[in-house]
């Protein structure tokens, strides 16, 4: 789960992580409002999206005074940005967040991730910051320093002080630095980070070390124990055909293609987009149904598919192992019926009485193609959208 | 031989009261596994399939000699099992539960270290041995028994590659779902290496996905290790970037993970990649025949 700048610097502040003074604005007037109680001679006027690279897109303002906040609210608040993360529909802002000005020294990296390949939590840290952190991989790998993280002693100070004297930190702001990357750390264990990443980290020129930026994910799976995250959750950055599946244990993700898939398996529903895209198909979505598909899943993913105006056409691709083809069969006819489904449908079923499952799909009446392969199904499909 | 399981592997079924648990108890009963005993905390005492239960682990490992340890315990509560079963020093312990928090797997995987417990998943199908022991949720009628080793993250695509060797007459000797987790127990380089030591496996199948860099990893194991051919799928070819693929590892992220560069080093060390996952089977076939392994192999 995503959340946004202005939410992650607030739960940074609670565990001691400077970040600038900031307050949230919904309206152009709570804008200048915010920026009167700030107080300040200069103030930033960010735009709340779940996505980065604002800055470039014209998301981000330094206004000079109250007037060039209102200016800069106006313009932004409302306004579509594109960016490389949005996709090329780009995204609605709704929220701002109206923050202090600061004087900038330098700007640095610090970032905590997942190692798969040791199994542990990462920090990273670059003086190239400002800069997304894969170029900097990319260009110049040395200057990335890492920590691998013992869950069991957690970060500790000496790692975070070899990493602040690798990237530079002036010497005297080098335990501020350390507090940083030691409260980020908790702030990361604590709430079930799957991401932290601030970049830029930046000192100023009254010796702070903080966060301008923040970007947090969390993850999904320990939601259940993460309460205050849930309540930062934003609907409106979510794809609301996602939001939908995740109601009925379906893992739905929309993609930009006109064949509709419905997929048991992950593993096998990714295999499928391949397998069209493979007979020069566009899959319009990932959709994994889980074990079980019963008539009730079946039909919640018909109506999710159905509900994305570019679908031209359905791809069904079931292994049946425990559940039995003729029973998934029966399913697939009911919920065919019941959204009155007048697309193109291919079936492809394999697995457990599968001549049954394929007698009940010809003797339903309904106009379903049924496919011997996952490559015979897909090239139906494909075949029959065009 | 097989590797990690067979006909004499005994299991205990952790969670064993629960829905899931009880369907896929039965499943494995009838399959032939020897399910000695199962564990719910506060149900000890009692029977279930004809299965007794224990309130810990430990009570079920002594009293029924169980080596092995199946876990369908919720996600919440599937770490502590695990540590349960690692504490009561099963040789093995499959854990099929999804959803689990990951840094409960990052303790998980380092409280285990130095451990005799071999951890397989979490969120997998499980292990089976065809014709001797099935241990998970996999349909345990489309396998039979031969001389392929099948290990994959995923669970169906797993039944599609073993449904496509057991239809062209090619047995399987063991077939492991390592899970589709960033964070699991056992990985393909141990499968592999099992594998490669098992006298009854003559050529593998590896099924991988996008997310991490365990392909490009085990692909360079094989090229410096790897005595038997390995032939390979990648799923999530087409899968966007930043966007998690249902399993909680296929993500591609800062442009790691991606389908074409596990590809591209699997090719670089000697596997053989499928083109699409429709022909698995056949790039298997097409394999052991060019290595004169295809007799030996077509077992029915």
């Amino acid at each position: 789960m995503n959340i946004h700048e202005y939410q992650g610097k607030e739960l940074l502040r609670k565990y001691g992580v400077a970040v600038p003074n900031g307050r949230v604005a919904f309206s152009v007037d709570e804008a200048v409002n915010a920026a009167k109680e700030l107080g300040t001679a200069v103030s930033v006027v960010k735009a709340q999206i779940h996505a980065g690279g604002r800055g470039k897109a014209g998301g981000v303002k330094v206004a000079k005074n109250l007037d060039e906040v209102r200016t800069y609210a106006e313009e932004i608040l409302g306004k579509t940005l594109v960016t490389h993360q949005t996709g090329p529909e780009g995204k609605e802002v709704k929220r701002l967040l109206i923050e202090e000005g600061c004087d900038i020294q330098k700007e640095y990296y610090i970032g905590l991730v997942l190692d798969r390949a040791t199994s542990s939590v990462v920090m990273m840290a670059s003086e190239e910051g400002g800069t997304e952190i894969e170029e900097v991989a990319a260009e110049t790998p040395e200057k990335i320093f890492k920590e691998v993280i013992d869950p069991v002693t957690g970060l500790m100070p000496y790692q975070a002080r070899r990493l602040a004297f690798n990237i530079n930190i002036p010497k005297e702001l080098v335990s501020k630095a350390v507090k940083f990357m030691m409260g980020l750390y908790k702030v990361f264990v604590d709430k079930d980070c799957s991401i932290a990443e601030i970049n830029p980290l930046v000192t100023t020129g009254d010796g702070n070390v903080m966060a301008l930026d923040a970007k947090l994910n969390f993850d999904d799976n320990a939601l259940f124990r993460q309460k205050d995250i849930i309540e930062f959750r934003d609907l409106e950055e979510e794809d609301p055909k996602e939001i939908e599946a995740s109601k009925y244990d379906l893992s739905y993700i929309a993609l930009d293609g006109n064949i509709g898939c419905m997929v048991n398996g992950a593993g096998l529903a990714m295999a499928t987009m391949d397998t069209i895209k493979h007979y020069s198909g566009d899959p319009a979505n990932f959709l994994d149904v889980g074990g079980g598909a019963t008539t009730e899943k079946v039909t919640e993913a018909f109506k999710i598919i159905l509900s994305d105006k570019n679908v031209k056409g359905i791809f069904v691709n079931i292994f049946g192992g425990i559940m039995k083809c003729d029973v998934i069969a029966e399913g697939v006819v009911a919920a065919t019926k019941q959204v009155g489904l007048e697309l193109p449908l291919v079936v492809r079923l394999e697995g457990t009485n599968v001549d049954q499952g394929k007698k009940i799909l010809e003797e339903s009446g309904l106009n379903i193609t049924s496919a011997d392969s996952m490559a015979d199904g897909a090239q139906k499909i494909v075949e029959l959208v065009k | 031989m097989s590797v990690y399981i067979n006909k004499d592997t005994k299991v205990i079924v952790q969670g064993i009261t629960g829905s899931t648990a009880l369907f896929h108890t039965k499943q494995m009963l009838e399959y032939g596994t020897k399910i000695v005993g199962g564990v719910t905390p506060g149900k000890g005492g009692t029977e279930v399939e004809g299965v007794p239960v224990f309130n810990t682990v430990e009570e079920a490992v002594k009293a029924t000699g169980a080596n092995a340890s199946v876990i369908y315990v919720p996600a919440p509560f599937a770490a502590d099992a695990i540590l349960e079963a690692v504490d009561a020093e099963l040789d093995l312990a499959i854990c099929i539960t999804e959803h689990i928090p990951v840094m409960d797997m990052v303790k998980v995987k380092r409280s285990m270290e130095g451990k005799k417990t071999r951890l397989v998943g979490p969120n997998c199908p499980g292990v089976i041995t065809p014709e001797e022991c099935k241990i998970g949720i996999m349909p345990g009628y489309i396998h039979k028994k031969g001389h392929v080793g099948v290990v994959s993250r995923s669970g169906t695509l797993t039944y599609e590659a073993v449904h496509q060797l057991s239809e062209a007459g090619i047995g399987q000797s063991t077939a492991v779902g390592i899970g589709g987790d960033p964070v699991n127990g056992t990985d393909f380089i141990d499968v592999l290496k099992a594998f490669n030591e098992d006298a009854d496996t003559e050529a593998v199948i590896m099924i991988g996905e996008i997310g991490g860099t365990a392909e490009e990893e085990a692909a360079e194991w094989v090229k410096a290790n790897m005595t038997k051919p390995v032939v390979g799928f990648i799923g999530g070819r087409t899968a966007p970037p930043g966007k998690r693929m249902g399993h909680a590892g296929a993500i591609i992220s800062g442009g790691k993970g991606t389908a074409d560069e596990k590809i591209r080093v699997m090719n670089e060390c000697g596997i053989k990649v499928a083109e699409t996952p429709s022909v698995m089977g056949e790039t298997l076939i097409s394999v052991l025949k060019d290595k004169g392994l295809y007799d030996k192999c077509k077992t029915h």
